[in-house]
C-alpha cells in the first residue's frame, strides 16, 4: 500500500516536473516565433509600409502611415506593441481584402482542418496495418514491394500525384470530379463528399508512405523485444503476442509522429488546395503571396507556427504517458 | 519469426570470415553495393547526370530565345523527339537544361543545410548546458516555421536567383541535420577520447572540429542525401506555386507546372517526362540515402 502510493506520488512529481520544463520549452519556442515574424515584417524592402501600401506609395505617405502605425519608434518597442496585439487575437488587417487577418483565418482553418482529418485519418487506417504486415513479413517480396511503392509515393510531387489521381479518375474513368467542394460554412463544404475524395487521396497518399515505414520499423524494433521472447518462450501463439503486445508498442511512436506531422501537412495543404482550389488556409496563403498581402502572409505563418509548437507539446506529453522508458529524459 | 528462431550461435558461413579478412572501407562498399535499391539509385543518378550534363552535347537545342514559329509541335514532328513547348523550346533539350538546375540546385542547397546544420548540433550538444538550451530552442522554432511557408514569403519579396534558391533552401533547411548532430554529439563528448583530448589541454574547437564532427559523419552523410532529395522537391514545389526561377532559367519543376494547364488538351510529353524525372532523381536519392544507412549503421546489419 504504502510503497503503491510512494510510487504514485513521484509519478505524480515527475510528470508534473516534466510538464513544467516543456511548458517552459514551449513557451521560449514560440517567443522566439515572434521574433522571426517580426523580424521578416521588417525585412521587406522599404519596410512593412511599402508591403501594405504597395509599389506607387508616395515617400510622404509612407512616412504618414509610419507614424500612424508606429513604424516610426524603435524597434523594441514595435516589436512589443505587436506581441501585446497579437496577445488579443489581433493580426492585423488585410489591405488586399480589406478584412482582419484574424477572421479570414477562421474562416478558413476549418476547412483545411477538415482536409487534413480526411487525409491523415484515412492515412492511419491504410499505413497501420500495413506497416505491421510488412514487418511480420519482413525482407520477404510483399515487404518489398510495398516499400518500394512508398518510396516513389514519398519521392513524387504531391501536385504531381494529383494531377496523375486527377487524369485517371476524373478524365479517363470519369467517376470523380476534378475540382474540390467549394463554399464559404463548413457545412457547405461537408455537403459534397465526393469533390473530397480526390484532394484526400492526394495528401493521404503522402501521409501512407510516411506512417507505414513508422509503423514497420516499431514494429520491428519491438519484435526484437525481451518481452516477445519471453511471450513465445511460454507458448503463446505469435498472433496472440502480435495483437496484444506487439500492436500497442508499436503505436507509441506513430501516435507521437502525429503530432511533428502538422508541419507537412500544411505544406502539403499549401499545394493540394492551389491544385483543387480548395478555399482553405493554403489557398488563402497562396493567394497572399501572389498579392504580396503581408499581413495575412504574416499572421498565417504566426498561427501555423503555434499550432506546431502545440502539436509537438501534445506528442511529447502523450509519449510520457504511453512510453514509460521515455520518462528518465527528465532533468 | 525467423529472426527469433535462428540460432545466434551458429558457426559463421565461409562467405562470412572471408568478409571479416577485407578492410572496412572495402567491407563498406561491398555492404552499400550488396542493398539492391543502393544499387538501383547509383545507376538513376548517374543516368539523369549524363542526361542533364552530356546529352545538351549530343543533342543541341535552342533554349535561351523562344521560337513561336514552332511551338506546340508534337512529339517527332520537324526532328522535335519530344516535340515542343507553347513558347517552342525543344522539350529533351529543355529537360536535359531543367536537370542541370534540379540536381546543381539540389546538391548544393542539401549540402548547406548539411553544413549549417553539423556545426550548429555539434556545437550545441558538445557546449551543453544553457548554450544548448538557447541553440536547440532556435532549431524548435525554426522547425515550427515551416520551410515552404518561408520560403513563399520571401520568393514573394526577391524573385530568386539560382544562388538565392540554394542560399533560401539551404537556411529553411539545417534544422533536422542540426537536431541529429546534437544528438550524436552529446554522446561522443562523453567517450573517452574526446575527454582525453581536453585532459591533454586540447582546445574546445580541436575537441569538436577533429573528433566530434568525423565521427558524426555517417549519420550527416546519410541525411544529406536526404536533404538533397527534400531540396529537389522543395524547388519543384516553389516552381509549382508560381515562385520558381525566372525564365529562361528552369527546372523539372517549373517543366511540370507549366504543363500542368496541358492536363486537358492531352499534351502528356509536356508533362510525364518532367513529372517522371523529379520521381526518378528524388528517389535516386532517398535509395542512395537508405544504402548509405545500412552501410553506416552497424546495428541495422544482420
Amino acid at each position: 500500500m504504502t510503497t503503491t502510493a510512494v510510487r504514485d506520488n513521484s509519478n505524480i512529481r515527475l510528470f508534473g516536473l516534466f510538464m513544467i520544463k516543456r511548458l517552459v520549452q514551449a513557451a521560449v519556442v514560440i517567443a522566439i516565433v515572434s521574433v522571426i515574424v517580426f523580424l521578416l515584417l521588417q525585412a521587406l524592402p522599404g519596410g512593412p509600409a511599402r508591403g501594405i501600401l504597395g509599389q506607387a506609395a508616395t515617400p510622404a505617405q509612407i512616412e504618414a502611415f509610419n507614424h500612424e502605425m508606429g513604424f516610426d519608434l524603435p524597434l523594441i518597442q514595435q516589436y512589443f506593441n505587436y506581441v501585446s496585439q497579437w496577445l488579443t487575437g489581433n493580426l492585423g488587417r488585410s489591405f488586399v481584402m480589406n478584412e482582419d487577418v484574424s477572421s479570414l483565418i477562421a474562416q478558413r482553418l476549418p476547412k483545411t482542418l477538415i482536409l487534413a482529418i480526411a487525409a491523415v485519418g484515412g492515412a492511419l487506417l491504410v499505413s497501420i496495418p500495413l506497416g505491421m504486415a510488412q514487418a511480420l513479413r519482413r525482407n520477404k517480396p510483399f515487404d518489398y514491394i510495398i516499400t518500394g511503392i512508398n518510396f516513389v509515393v514519398y519521392s513524387t510531387p504531391s501536385f504531381f500525384l494529383g494531377l496523375l489521381l486527377i487524369m485517371f479518375f476524373a478524365q479517363l474513368l470519369g467517376i470523380l470530379p476534378a475540382s474540390a467542394p467549394q463554399g464559404n460554412t463548413v457545412g457547405e463544404i461537408l455537403a459534397q463528399p465526393k469533390e473530397m475524395v480526390l484532394p484526400a487521396l492526394t495528401s493521404g497518399l503522402a501521409g501512407v508512405a510516411t506512417f507505414s515505414r513508422y509503423m514497420r520499423s516499431s514494429t520491428i524494433d519491438n519484435l526484437h523485444e525481451d518481452y516477445v521472447r519471453t511471450a513465445r518462450a511460454k507458448g503463446t501463439a505469435m498472433k496472440r503476442v502480435v495483437a496484444r503486445h506487439v500492436l500497442r508498442n508499436s503505436l507509441t511512436p506513430v501516435v507521437t509522429m502525429l503530432g511533428y506531422y502538422l508541419p507537412v501537412m500544411f505544406g502539403g495543404a499549401l499545394v493540394v488546395e492551389q491544385l483543387f482550389n480548395y478555399p482553405g488556409m493554403g489557398l488563402l496563403f497562396w493567394n497572399a503571396a501572389q498579392t504580396t498581402d503581408f499581413p495575412v502572409l504574416l499572421g498565417c505563418i504566426l498561427v501555423i507556427s503555434l499550432a506546431t509548437v502545440i502539436g509537438s507539446l501534445l506528442a511529447d506529453i502523450t509519449q510520457f504517458i504511453l512510453d514509460p522508458r521515455s520518462r528518465g529524459g527528465v532533468k | 519469426m525467423s529472426e527469433t528462431t535462428k540460432n545466434p550461435t551458429a558457426p559463421a558461413t565461409p562467405a562470412r570470415s572471408s568478409e571479416a579478412a577485407m578492410s572496412p572501407t572495402r567491407r563498406a562498399v561491398r555492404q552499400f553495393f550488396s542493398n539492391k535499391l543502393a544499387v538501383l539509385g547509383t545507376a538513376i543518378l548517374v543516368a539523369l547526370v549524363l542526361f542533364s550534363f552530356v546529352g545538351p552535347l549530343l543533342y543541341p537545342t535552342e533554349q535561351v530565345s523562344t521560337n513561336l514559329m514552332a511551338s506546340n509541335l508534337t512529339p517527332g514532328e520537324q526532328g522535335h523527339v519530344l516535340g515542343t513547348d507553347g513558347l517552342g523550346y525543344d522539350v529533351l533539350g529543355r529537360l536535359m537544361v531543367a536537370g542541370q538546375t534540379s540536381i546543381l540546385v539540389g546538391l548544393a542547397a542539401g549540402v548547406l543545410a548539411t553544413v549549417i546544420g553539423t556545426l550548429w548540433g555539434s556545437i550545441a550538444g558538445y557546449a551543453g548546458g544553457w548554450v544548448d538550451a538557447v541553440m536547440m530552442r532556435i532549431v524548435d522554432a525554426g522547425i515550427a516555421v515551416p520551410g515552404i511557408f518561408l520560403l513563399l514569403v520571401i520568393s514573394a519579396i526577391v524573385r530568386p536567383s539560382e544562388s538565392m534558391m540554394v542560399l533560401i533552401i539551404g537556411l529553411v533547411s539545417w534544422l533536422v541535420p542540426a537536431r541529429l548532430t546534437r544528438a550524436e554529439a552529446l554522446s561522443l563528448k562523453t567517450r573517452d577520447y574526446v575527454l582525453a583530448v581536453k585532459a591533454t589541454g586540447g582546445s574546445n574547437t580541436r575537441a569538436v572540429v577533429r573528433h566530434i564532427i568525423p565521427n558524426t559523419i555517417g549519420t550527416v552523410v546519410v541525411n544529406a542525401t536526404f536533404q538533397v532529395a527534400d531540396a529537389i522537391l522543395l524547388i519543384a514545389y516553389i516552381s509549382f506555386l508560381g515562385m520558381g526561377l525566372q525564365p529562361p532559367a528552369t527546372d523539372w519543376g517549373a517543366m511540370l507546372s507549366e504543363g500542368i494547364s496541358s492536363v486537358y488538351s492531352g499534351a502528356w510529353w509536356l508533362i510525364f517526362p518532367a513529372g517522371i524525372a523529379i520521381v526518378l532523381v528524388v528517389c535516386a536519392f532517398n535509395f542512395i540515402g537508405d544504402g548509405l544507412r545500412d552501410m553506416f549503421d552497424v546495428r541495422g546489419q544482420q
